[in-house]
């Protein structure tokens, strides 16, 4: 058990000078990406080898989180505390092995497995978030408290009010990460200020946008820090109890989480009352079955409820009537991943990344058409342009940019006109799409944007809970439709239809997945007009 | 539980000064000011769930349209019930409904007494602006009653709630999603080997169209008896 700050700073000493024993550190990435690409059993081929060749005492091997390039997986990276250098190998395969167990020895012999590190890829992010991916061991608490984990938590209950707290989280201009991009300080704010004995902390992990992956890798590289802003939340609001919401499509995200929660438990960081702060915060792991409309606020709420997860209206809001009819706050996971790091260095600090409203990093999942897929944090306000072809490094094949989709079947198609855009909050609305959980895929030349939409739409009509109307049958009315301009047996009342029902379901649903389920036809007809006209048979 | 005070609030309806207790919603103090605001899903003594999206208003200063069956007055609001943007809006919703399963009034057992009917009169919609889907389901029958005919059904979860809330049995819920919903009864039992049915029958005075109804009755006495609720209601208030 841990009682004090001191006790904490204890043990991060004791185990960064057990960490300085061993001079060289080979980490193997085994999130999902590279892990189902078997580095996992590579990890375990690469301990016997070290082992046999008796280099255990001189070297460790340690399994990390997503290091963000997903397409050169699997990836291992070997540090050497001494000279203070990491060299980073792509594609290790097993064959690989004894070289990589030489290279310790003699730093060459892998030399065909290099990856650049300084590649634009990595040169032109900002990490916040994802700091510590790819360099603490998700499973071991230890080591995230020796990278100054917990840390502010145990400051924050010993010198910050709650509302000092709530004020440096306002004044931080930080706005949920999950696509909505309210406020985060005025929400907490909103659930502090209502009288209640009982208030809820939820974590919404329930990523199901296709092409995102951000917060899956979070949970996967750093359980704890989500752990740490959940705690910090219910210090800030006044609850002392919080779920994290996960699709059970993430096992390992669940495990790595579950195995944290019960570390912090024994550590003492979690429970009941904290430090002898007289705060006590407890956290609990619930599975959604694969509902996509799980993540929508209400329905996510039901959800953990014990019921169907359908959504409800709102008024009333979550902060007056959430979980259990209680005051809730309700964070992405990437938001709360950014709690700690403004508390650490002061919202003067966080404003200062990113642009005038939206401050801060973003982290991205580029997939589809694109050199470089994977995951990367930049500062918001850098353009699609340097997304897309600097990080991302452009489109393989030699094809041509078409377009981007940004914000998974809620969002829109961003063409090639846009890429100057400087992404944040606001931009990506006013050019038709939304900033949304972080998706993008980048679509080359030879997309059809009608199939494109079309499959967006088809997801979200098999996602549609039937509840309300517009969205239970306009999704099957909008697909069909599409499928007309495919089949190029549309005619000219069809595109009227097509954009009029579009209008309706986007104005009458219910919730969030019906209101922005028509976005990815509205997009690419706003700016792909051509490739429905030519679906158009009667002309 | 802190209750909450109820107090008196003045708004507008359609230019209308109106007046209703805090804990009302706009529907309830338009229909006591008999402003017609058509609904489907909402009936007087059940829960409400906003599901249908008949009764969309707009409020002055906000740009959504929000279901006046839900929706809490608050003092100063300006509420528009009928406006060009609500009627399209309406009529593209109710050709959805129309087109989503078979309703063919001619040979429905509630012509003349549907509430889906009714509702196509009163907006004078006289044909549909979408093309027919009509989904197959097939009729559950098996109960000695009642006929569960899920092709005239709107998803209205009317009998989901009396059954729940006033009946107490909660026999019915809801299966699948999607344009797949389904009205079931226990586990997706046929309504005769449903344990929990109480066979009270108030599912099917509920019904808004036919989709559940009596069987062995003739045209006359399909009259459904909607009132019953607040009857039933007023009655365990007197207990």
């Amino acid at each position: 058990m841990i009682n004090s700050l001191e006790e904490l700073e204890a043990l991060a000493n004791t185990k960064r000078c057990n960490e300085q024993n061993c001079q060289e550190e080979l980490r193997v990435c085994i999130g999902s990406s590279c892990a189902s690409l078997g580095s996992e059993l590579l990890k375990a081929a690469l301990d016997e080898a070290i082992k046999t060749s008796n280099m255990s005492a001189q070297c460790r091997v340690k399994a990390v989180g997503c290091n963000g390039l997903c397409a050169k997986a699997p990836l291992i990276s070997h540090c050497n505390r001494a000279t203070k250098q990491s060299t980073l190998y792509e594609e290790v395969q097993n064959a690989d092995i004894p070289d990589l167990v030489q290279s310790l020895l003699n730093p060459t012999s892998v030399s065909h497995k290099h990856c650049d590190t300084k590649q634009d890829f990595f040169a032109a992010q900002t990490k916040i978030v994802l700091q510590n991916a790819g360099i603490i061991d998700p499973d071991d608490i230890e080591d995230y408290i020796a990278h100054e984990g917990y840390k502010t938590l145990f400051e924050t209950l010993e010198s910050k009010l709650p509302n000092e707290v709530i004020e440096e989280i306002k004044k931080s201009g930080l706005r949920g990460r999950g696509g909505g991009g309210f406020y985060t300080g005025l929400k907490w704010e909103s659930v502090a200020k209502v009288q209640s004995e009982e208030k809820y902390i939820i974590c919404n992990g329930d990523e199901g946008d296709p092409g995102a992956f951000m917060d899956r890798a979070l949970m996967e590289a750093d359980p704890h820090r989500i752990l740490e802003g959940m705690a910090l939340a219910g210090y800030a609001c006044g609850a002392s109890m919080g779920y994290i919401y996960v699709r059970a499509e993430y096992p390992v995200a669940v495990a790595k989480l579950s195995h944290a929660i019960k570390q912090a438990k024994k550590l003492g960081v979690l429970g009941a009352n904290i430090a002898h702060s007289g705060f006590s915060f407890d956290i609990e792991i619930r599975l959604g079955a694969g509902a996509f409309v799980c993540g929508e606020a209400t329905a996510l709420i039901t959800s953990i409820e014990g019921n169907r997860g359908n959504p409800r209206q709102k008024p009333p809001h979550l902060s007056d009537y959430g979980l259990f009819g209680k005051p809730t706050v309700l964070n992405n996971v990437e938001t709360l991943a950014n709690i700690v790091p403004i508390l650490t260095n002061g919202a003067a600090w966080f404003k200062s990344i990113g642009t005038e409203n939206s401050s801060g990093t973003k982290v991205f999942a580029l997939t589809g058409h694109i050199q470089n897929s994977g995951l990367v944090e930049v500062a918001m306000g850098t353009t699609l342009r340097t997304l897309i072809y600097k990080i991302g490094g452009g489109i393989p094949d030699g094809k041509k940019f078409k377009a981007v989709q940004t914000g998974g079947p809620s969002g829109g198609c961003i063409p090639e006109s846009l890429l100057d855009l400087e992404v944040d909050y606001e931009s990506l609305k006013k050019a038709g799409s939304i900033m949304g959980s972080g998706g993008m895929i980048i679509i080359d030349e030879e997309a059809n944007m009608v199939e494109l939409a079309r499959f967006f739409m088809d997801f979200c009509r098999s996602e549609s809970c039937g509840k309300c109307t517009p969205c239970r049958v306009g999704t099957v009315q909008l697909t069909e439709l599409l499928d007309k301009f495919i089949d190029k047996k549309a005619t000219r009342n069809d595109l009227e239809l097509l954009q009029n029902l579009s209008y309706v379901v986007k104005d009458t649903s219910l919730c969030g997945l019906g209101q922005s389920a028509p976005n990815p036809v509205l997009s690419t007809l706003k700016y792909f007009e051509h490739e429905y006209l030519e679906g158009i048979s009667d002309d | 539980m802190i209750r909450e005070k109820v107090r008196v609030k003045s708004f507008k309806i359609n230019g209308i000064d109106v007046t209703g207790a805090s804990n009302q919603t706009i529907l309830e103090v338009a229909q006591d000011n008999n402003i017609e605001i058509p609904t489907l899903c909402y009936l007087k003594g059940l829960s409400c769930v906003g599901s249908c999206r008949m009764c969309i208003v707009e409020i002055k200063g906000s740009n959504q349209l929000i279901p006046a069956c839900t929706a809490k007055i608050k003092e100063g609001m300006e509420v528009t019930t009928d406006s060009p943007r609500i009627k399209t809006n309406r009529e593209m919703i109710l050709s959805m409904l129309f087109s989503e399963r078979t309703h063919t009034c001619s040979v429905c057992v509630s012509n003349g007494n549907c509430e889906l009917q009714n509702k196509a009169h009163e907006l004078h919609l006289d044909h549909i602006q979408v093309p027919y889907h009509n989904a197959r389901f097939e009729i559950d029958a098996s109960h000695k009653n009642f006929v569960n005919d899920p092709n005239r059904c709107i998803l209205c979860t009317r009998c989901i709630r009396v059954c729940d809330e006033i009946e107490g049995a909660h026999a019915l819920d809801i299966m699948d999603r999607g344009i797949d919903t389904r009205i079931i009864h226990d586990m997706d039992e046929p309504w005769a080997q449903s344990l929990s049915c109480t066979s009270c029958g108030k599912c099917v005075y509920v019904c808004p169209t036919g989709a559940l109804y009596e069987k062995d009755i003739s045209d006359e006495e399909a009259d459904k008896k909607r009132s019953i609720i607040m009857e039933l209601l007023e009655r365990k208030a007197q207990q």
